[in-house]
């Protein structure tokens, strides 16, 4: 049922899936970390027209399947003269849609940040960009880089969606494996290990930076 | 976008009978992952060691490999040793075993909250075990884990779109269909992101509903 010598045979094609795996995390989650802000920002803005547009591009992100935003961008996109490759199609989504929720990341650990610290940083007549730089982002930071942790370990298990796009990922890879040569249990199983490896051992380094950084291991040092 | 044209096309009907699917389906596999995340929940916390570890494996392979390799796996696969099961059967199957595993996360961390002056409070008053928990436990981890239970519908809303990827004909596969028929792309997902938005805004308003009343009890 289960032949290693057929596994071996596939791994090589599976690894080069791994690397634009790898590649589409890391590329979304840059851009997810980019628009998070931006919209953490727009929320706090005093415009409201722009806080309106924060919320309802966050609601209907996280009220939309990332599979049919996939095929939104990659099928409707082209009949506008807007043509990309299916790759950069899948980080441009996955960063927009992370994005939304990493937004509630940054808003969080900007509010846990006391007002007497706002207060002091003003008194002192500091502008803006010392303000955040100097005083606000330094412990605003640090509480987020687990969560954000979480949310690069969930944006690696959403990307084999890519493959319903052509994206030859791991799991592309995998069925593109399978459609050839009728097997579906090797490269099935070689994909889900794959990603569970990675992904426990990506979650054994974000709990060891929550130990570090949470608000009550600081309080115990 | 023209809508006379559409509904010419007859492609309106066709996705609403798609995302009644979707419904039915988040329906079920709700009440599936509901019931499983309880009992998972529990056993996590069972006093014996070899339960606890189990289920803790279960939990880290359902959440650390993706939802569309599991239901891959349950559809291609199963077949394979014997086991062949109807498409919409592996569906709920697929995603109600994935959620079960988030889900249950949820359940032990309302059930650890409880304080154990509460365990200690149930004690002196000579309830059993299974009053302790009917009575005095469940009704207040219950308050705290609806908003997650919440959020975890709207995410199992969205799931429900990989199935289309195993031949079901939900509302993203019936948009699929539509396009392929008509040739109108641009209208028709648009048509599916509104149809999604439509059903699991709703589910939003229920959270935050949920959180208000949790937070009354706190």
């Amino acid at each position: 049922m289960f032949s290693f010598e057929f596994l071996i045979r596939i791994l090589p094609d599976l690894m080069r899936g791994l690397v634009v795996t790898v590649q589409a995390t890391f590329g979304g989650f840059a851009l997810a970390l980019v628009v998070g802000l931006l919209l953490a920002l727009g929320r706090r803005s005093g415009v409201k027209p722009l806080r309106l547009f924060c919320d309802g591009y966050i609601a209907f992100m996280r009220c939309t399947p990332l599979l049919v935003q996939l095929y939104f961008v990659f099928y409707v996109m082209p009949s506008y003269g807007i043509r990309f490759s299916a790759l950069f199609t899948g980080i441009l989504c996955l960063g927009l849609h992370i994005g939304a929720y990493i937004a509630e990341v940054y808003r969080a650990g900007i509010d846990a940040v006391p007002d007497g610290q706002w207060e002091a940083a003003k008194s002192l007549g500091l502008k803006p960009v010392p303000l955040w730089l100097r005083v606000i982002l330094p412990q605003a930071l640090p509480p987020m880089i687990p969560p954000l942790g979480n949310f690069l370990i969930g944006l690696f298990k959403e990307t084999p969606l890519l493959a319903a796009i052509t994206v030859v990922d791991v799991f592309g890879a995998a069925n593109n494996v399978a459609g050839l040569s009728y097997r579906y249990n090797e490269p099935y199983t070689a994909v889900a290990v794959i990603l569970l490896s990675v992904s426990l051992v990506a979650a054994y380094f974000v709990r060891k930076l929550e130990r570090r950084y949470s608000p009550d291991a600081k309080r115990s040092r | 976008m023209d809508l006379n044209q559409l509904l010419a096309l007859d492609v309106l009907p066709q996705l609403l009978k798609g995302a009644a699917v979707t419904l039915k389906l988040t329906l079920i596999t709700a009440v599936l992952a509901f019931v499983l995340s309880f009992v998972v929940g529990f056993l996590r916390l069972a006093p014996n060691v070899w339960v606890r570890r189990v289920t803790t494996a279960y939990v880290e392979i359902l959440r650390g490999t993706s939802a569309i390799v599991q239901l891959f796996y349950l559809f291609f696969i199963l077949p394979a040793f014997g086991i062949s099961l109807p498409p919409t059967t592996t569906a709920v199957l697929g995603l109600g075993l994935n959620l079960s595993a988030y889900g249950s996360e949820i359940v032990r961390a309302g059930i650890l909250a409880i304080g154990k002056g509460q365990h200690e409070g149930a004690a002196a008053l000579g309830l059993t075990r299974v009053q302790t928990y009917r009575l005095v436990i469940l009704p207040q981890a219950l308050v705290a884990m609806l908003p997650s239970f919440g959020n975890l519908l709207i995410e199992l809303v969205k799931a429900t779109s990989l199935v289309s990827l195993i031949t079901i004909t939900e509302l993203t596969f019936s948009g699929r269909q539509m396009v392929v028929t008509t040739g109108k792309t641009m209208e028709i997902w648009t048509l599916v992101l509104i149809l999604y938005f439509v059903m699991a805004y709703p589910l939003t308003w229920i959270v935050r509903g949920a959180e208000r009343y949790a937070a009354r009890y706190r």
